[in-house]
């Protein structure tokens, strides 16, 4: 088993604009976090929690620093920009608050694309799903569309998703802010139980104070900077 | 996993009607073609079916399918005495407007050269063809008539004998044969008074003038009717046929008449020439412009529609590159609908052009390479009209899945 870090992020800083409109977003933010464990990054709205997540997403890349996942240097390293999408569909997984899923595919299928643009053939893909569905209590609901599921449901499918490719690190931002407080546990638990279980990285951009307890790690942005905070003085 | 066709199932009624409007619109432009080519078909079908290798016309005109063409009947005499000709008969051809059952009646007159044409060359559905010199015709189905009916024109009733198909004038009317007299009689019909103030006015004349004076019987004989009176002749007819003898070259015996200057000569093939380059020319150039037209519209709604399509997917388009969807995934799901959309379209133009073209008033054919054309041209424009839902796809990041 590769034992390199899920994910390496150092010194990321990210610039929009340029001379008098020049807004740093995002100042030498630096993290590490290893495969199976869990991290909550907290902040207010708009202190960069977004933008470090899809820079380390490889979606919005940073303007400087260095990410390395699951032990590949990336951006800056051997792996050019126009291969990043191939990275991402390898390595990374993302879940986000809603509108999850594509609409015009059922929950099996939206799994099964994830993994059929992997290069699994339709056959294995389509099992695969099935097994990630039944992992994560939705198999029953594998053949509805996204708008018969409920949001719980919803999250669960698109968790199953952003897992199907087995990733170094899964992003989820605010997975839980569409749910009721039982339903938005569970599914925190679920990320928890299945980052150990798999063995993946995983970051969770949350304003939900009530599920910190699941996570081993927590990090708060506030204005760009990138700060550890002691679990003990959080939950 | 064909993702346009998952998306399609999504929006399954949606895409049926937008195929079927589409369709419809491809059955037009299928439609255009066809009218074209039945136009082409009924102007020189006649042309083939008389199957004769000169026309001999008027001087200096391109003959009776393209303009009056006025020669006199003894011209088939005439010709029938040139090295080569095998027969000459007469053709008489003008169109009639009369009023049956309170409606408009046109029909195209063809005179057959009694008793050498009896119409046994034009092809029968019900019937014979004609058995006596006077009072019998061949009607074209079109023409709405029945086997035995009766008809009047002028002072004189017609049985139908015979019923043909698909033998339509160049005009669209259906052509019913008579023999060459019973055509012009047709065609020269006067009313009673008429002729009498004819008779009248032509023993007028001869009263007035010096020779009437002096030869008084002359006058008596300008009273008769004109068929009595040998100065005057039989009515015109509008060309002779001519059938070259086996072996004999037809460019020979056209050599030999076009030497003559009160006629023209024209082969078979110089005539459908005419007749297509004449008045059938600005319809094929009318129906080629309406059928652009249409097919640009075409392009431009099957363009909206799929841009709107790919407008509605934005977020599912974002939302398959962040999970590594490559390009031409993306491009594919366009391009697949575009031309799920354009072939949709045209099944179904075919198939309601199969049901719809029969009831047009005029003959619709379309044919096989008609058909590979419109194919040819629906895949150009489903490539065309994805361009815009692809440009659009293409602009769309991956991060637009986050908002």
């Amino acid at each position: 088993m590769n034992e390199s870090p899920a994910i390496e992020a150092i010194d990321l800083t990210k610039v929009y604009g340029s001379g008098n409109t020049e807004v740093v977003a995002m100042r030498n933010a630096s993290m590490t976090v290893r495969r199976g464990e869990v991290v909550a990054l907290l902040g207010p709205s708009g202190s960069g929690k977004s933008t470090f997540l899809t820079a380390v997403g490889l979606i919005n890349p940073p303007t400087s620093g260095r990410i390395r996942i699951g032990g590949h240097q990336v951006l800056d390293g051997p792996l050019a920009q126009a291969n990043l999408t191939a990275f991402r569909r390898q390595h990374v997984g993302f879940v986000f608050q809603k509108s999850n899923l594509i609409p015009f595919l059922n929950a099996r299928e939206n799994v099964q694309i994830a993994l059929e643009l992997n290069d699994s053939s339709p056959r294995a893909a389509r099992q695969r799903a099935l097994e990630l569905l039944e992992e994560l209590g939705v198999r029953d609901r594998s053949e509805n569309l996204p708008s018969m599921l409920s949001g719980g449901q919803q999250q669960r499918v698109a968790l199953a998703r952003a897992l199907a490719n087995q990733p170094s690190i899964l992003l989820a931002d605010e997975p839980t802010a569409a749910l009721d407080s039982g339903n938005g546990r569970q599914v925190m638990e679920l990320f928890a139980r299945l980052a150990h279980e798999h063995g993946t990285g995983v970051i969770v951009v949350t304003h939900d104070q009530r599920a910190l307890s699941v996570f081993d790690t927590i990090y708060e942005m506030e204005d760009g900077i990138l700060n550890l905070q002691p679990k003990e003085a959080v939950v | 996993m064909n993702l346009a066709l998952k998306d399609i199932r999504h929006n399954l009624g949606r895409f049926v009607l937008t195929t079927i409007g589409v369709g419809m619109l491809l059955m037009v432009v299928m439609g255009m073609a066809g009218i074209y080519r039945g136009v082409v078909e009924d102007a020189t079908l006649l042309i083939d079916r008389i199957g004769t290798d000169l026309w001999v016309v008027q001087h200096d005109t391109r003959g009776p399918f393209a303009e009056v063409s006025r020669v006199p009947a003894s011209l088939v005499h005439r010709v029938r005495a040139v090295p080569g000709v095998r027969d000459s008969r007469e053709f008489v051809y003008h169109t009639i407007q009369r009023e049956r059952d309170g409606k408009p009646f046109r029909m195209a007159v063809l005179g057959l050269s009694w008793p050498s044409d009896k119409g046994d060359w034009v092809p029968l559905i019900a019937g014979r063809p004609l058995a006596q010199n006077h009072f019998e015709m061949i009607a074209d189905v079109s023409l709405g008539v029945r086997l035995d009916e009766r008809l009047s024109f002028g002072k004189e009733t017609y049985r139908v004998v015979g019923i043909t198909r698909n033998m339509i004038s160049s005009g669209g009317d259906g052509i019913a044969f008579f023999t060459v007299v019973d055509a012009e009689a047709i065609q020269f019909d006067s009313s009673g008074e008429a002729v009498r103030l004819e008779r009248a006015a032509r023993k007028g004349r001869g009263e007035r003038s010096e020779i009437g004076t002096k030869l008084p019987s002359l006058v008596e004989q300008a009273a008769k009717p004109s068929g009595e009176l040998p100065a005057i002749a039989r009515p015109q007819i509008s060309a002779v046929m001519v059938q070259v003898a086996p072996g004999t070259s037809v460019e020979q015996v056209a050599a030999t008449i076009s030497g003559w200057s009160d006629v023209s000569v024209h082969t078979r093939s110089e005539q459908a020439e005419f007749l297509l380059k004449g008045s059938v020319d600005k319809a094929r150039r009318q129906l080629g412009l309406f059928r652009v037209l249409l097919t640009l519209i075409a392009a431009i709604i099957m363009a909206l529609i799929l841009y709107t399509l790919t407008l509605e997917k934005i977020h599912s388009i974002a939302l398959l590159q962040l999970i590594g969807a490559r390009k031409p995934v993306i491009l594919g799901l366009i391009l697949q609908q575009a031309l799920m959309l354009g072939f949709g379209g045209y099944a179904i133009a075919y198939l309601l052009g199969q049901r719809l073209f029969p009831l047009f008033p005029r003959r619709v054919i379309v044919t096989g390479d008609d058909l590979l054309q419109l194919a040819v041209i629906v895949l150009a424009i489903s490539f065309a009209s994805s361009v815009l839902g692809i440009w659009k796809a293409l602009l769309v990041k991956p991060n637009e899945a986050l908002s």
